[in-house]
């Protein structure tokens, strides 16, 4: 049973994510964001919701939609703005954008946007953990466009076979970029995918943080005691555009209006204020964190440096030297070269500080 | 020194001497198990590593690859194995986009080896005979060796695994059981550095660089011109194409000033394309002929025996540029 602070923590992330997106658009319409801006208006529950269901050594495989994942797990919304901002020090020194970044060493699985191409990743991910005899399991993400792709088929086959500790979350929004479902896929539930598999899934709600809770919860119990993986589609609403360059126009408005009904930050927050679990002072004092945070953010990337040109070419290759099995006693010892980002000589700078993470531990 | 072996079995000693020296090394593959591989090149690697590290996977390329990448950023070192290298373009995506890239983008290295049999010669048609290095070389991010003796094989193969980035490691298919190319192997662990040329034949009139089994057919065409034509003609073997061994190119063709570039791959684009494009920027005032080319037609690669006798270059190919060349 989830206790009232945790309760309070999943309406913290489900509003510091919408906060930190909010702030992303603004930067954008103020011209500071050089590239596209990819936003998951209504997926807070899903992105959330799935990520409070682990534990500390696993991993998620998060895509571009799911920053909330990426906050509980502990990403730094620094780290995120300065990834918006293109700057010197953001996870990717400004070679990529977007929620682009991960930390291997805390379990964050960086995407390319070939979607669906991060799957089988997870599936190597996972055959690490078995063969290293581990009980931790790998949370992997996708859109209703990627189950398309035959990287998703190839990896959910392969990770059947290989019964491999490995759940996917699909996030179903009804859209992939303009195209609807129907043009997409002939079933009604994605989850229905599952069967051909021959591994478990379950459709649930996807704007209903506590069911996505309950249900990737008994998908995660289920890979963690070694049978094999599970797909849990939540179906959910992308409120706004593909990117920020798109109206999204092609959603019909009686849709998008049923939608906005059903937004998943207003759902939970009705449900815990008659509960009297969210008070009004308690609501002021979380609404003054998540500005405090995303401001802390903000304020950080803008006054970064851009990268230096000079080092456009470098890094292309990694080092020699010893590679560490990740998750392994000794495994971050600076000797290793996976231990420290050897472009830096720092650590990554995907994760806060232990002492800022609010994540679950 | 122990019995002599065959460039096939220099690399399945490879793989069985790093999986018992790393336990992070594994292999997976389609047939790589059970059955041994489709060329026998991981017989008996189940029986002694098991099952989880000898992987026999479904016929998924993507998932064959993207596997190792993800095993890979978890500090492990996977040995993906194409059965052809022919169907690595299934996989291409997570070689390109996800593991060349990776280290630039993020920090993390990728230790994967992606290997599997190339090259013609062998009546395998469009689809079981391609050299598909040139759109490797392009690509930043991934190294590309291509051995041509059993010694090469073992060392190259053993500094792939060790590398921290991803490799791609071709083996020429016709070259696996040559009888000629038998050789004793050192009985203690060695590797061949990853970036380094080697001269296989030294000579002053010319310089035939090259890489994979033609290295052999250069030798064949390079010892006819000594007989016939007094050319003593230097055999620069690559090994290596990314990273290039520039001051080995350099220091052969200031010496021979002569350049005769010989691939099994397509004309057009080729790793000769880059290599002419180099010398003529930084040796051009070395060179006493034109830089000259010897590859496959820009066609795809045929089936029929007299088409693909047309098709692939050989020592007689070589040996009418070799003069022509000489003869500028």
């Amino acid at each position: 049973m989830l206790e009232r602070v945790d309760l309070l923590q999943i309406y913290y992330f489900m509003r510091l994510t919408r906060a930190m997106e909010d702030r992303t658009r603004t930067l954008f319409l103020q011209g500071k964001v050089v590239g596209g801006v990819y936003t998951a208006q209504g997926h807070e529950a899903t992105t959330v919701g799935a990520a409070m269901s682990l534990r500390d050594g696993d991993c998620i495989v998060p895509q571009h939609r799911d920053l909330g994942m990426q906050l509980v797990r502990g990403t730094s919304p620094r780290a995120v703005m300065c990834q918006w901002l293109a700057r010197g020090n953001s996870p990717t020194l400004g070679r990529d954008g977007q929620l682009h970044i991960g930390d291997m060493h805390h379990g964050i699985v960086p995407m390319i946007s070939m979607l669906g191409e991060s799957l089988p990743v997870a599936c190597g991910v996972a055959l690490a953990m078995k063969m290293r005899k581990r009980s931790t399991i790998v949370l992997a993400s996708c859109g209703d466009g990627a189950t398309n792709t035959g990287p998703f088929h190839e990896a959910m086959n392969f990770a059947s076979v290989q019964k491999l500790p490995l759940v996917l979350v699909i996030e179903n929004n009804g859209y992939a970029y303009s195209t609807p479902s129907h043009k997409q896929f002939n079933i009604q539930n994605l989850s229905e995918r599952a069967r051909a598999y021959g591994i478990p899934g379950e459709t649930v709600d996807g704007n209903d943080v506590l069911a996505v809770i309950e249900t990737v919860g008994k998908a995660v119990e289920h890979a963690r005691s070694g049978k094999g993986p599970a797909i849990v589609e939540c179906k959910t609403f992308r409120v706004r555009g593909h990117s920020e360059a798109d109206k999204a126009d092609y959603v019909p408005q009686d849709v998008r209006e049923e939608w906005l009904k059903k937004d998943p930050i207003n759902l939970f927050e009705a449900y815990l204020t008659r509960e009297g679990i969210l008070t009004t002072a308690k609501k002021a004092e979380i609404e003054a964190n998540i500005k405090a945070v995303t401001d802390d953010a903000v304020r950080f990337a803008e006054q970064s440096p851009a990268p230096d040109p000079e080092t456009v070419a470098d890094y292309v290759f990694a080092p020699d030297g010893p590679i560490a099995i990740v998750g392994e006693p000794g495994a971050e010892d600076t000797r290793y070269v996976n231990a420290l980002d050897r472009r830096t000589g720092q650590p990554f700078t995907t994760i806060r500080k232990t002492e800022e993470a609010i994540g679950r531990r | 020194m122990s019995a002599k072996v065959t460039y096939l079995e220099a690399i399945s000693q490879a793989i069985r001497e790093e999986m018992r020296r790393d336990e992070a090394v594994f292999l997976l593959g389609e047939d790589v198990g059970t059955y041994g591989g489709a060329f026998k090149v991981s017989a008996g690697l189940l029986e002694e590593f098991g099952s989880e590290r000898v992987i026999d996977t479904p016929m998924a390329e993507a998932a064959i690859i993207g596997s190792a990448v993800g095993a890979a950023l978890m500090g492990m070192r996977p040995i993906a194995e194409m059965q052809y290298i022919d169907f690595i373009t299934c996989g291409f995506d997570q070689i390109i986009n996800m593991a060349a890239k990776m280290y630039w983008r993020v920090g993390m290295p990728v230790p994967i080896v992606v290997r599997g049999p190339a090259g013609g010669g062998t009546k395998g048609g469009p689809f079981h005979s391609s050299t598909p290095e040139a759109w490797f070389f392009h690509a930043p991010g991934i190294k590309v060796v291509y051995p041509s003796t059993a010694y090469d094989a073992k060392g190259l193969l053993k500094a792939a695994i060790r590398d921290n980035n991803p490799v791609l490691y071709l083996e020429h298919k016709l070259l696996y059981r040559m009888p000629e190319l038998r050789e004793e192997l050192p009985e203690e662990d060695y590797v061949v550095p990853i970036g380094k040329a080697i001269v296989r034949r030294e000579g002053e009139d010319m310089t035939m660089i090259t890489y994979g089994a033609m290295v052999h057919q250069c030798l064949q065409a390079a010892q006819v011109l000594e007989r016939e034509d007094d050319l003593e003609v230097e055999v620069l073997d690559l090994r290596s194409l990314t990273p290039l061994d520039r001051e080995a190119i350099s220091a052969s063709v200031k010496h021979t000033n002569k350049v005769l570039i010989v691939h099994e791959d397509a004309l057009t684009g080729g790793v000769g394309a880059e290599l002419s494009a180099l010398i003529a920027e930084d040796l051009f005032e070395y060179l006493d002929g034109p830089i000259t080319r010897v590859a496959a037609p820009d066609a795809p690669f045929p089936y029929a025996p007299a088409l693909e006798a047309a098709y692939l270059p050989n020592a007689a190919k070589i040996l009418s540029a070799a003069r022509e060349l000489a003869a500028y």
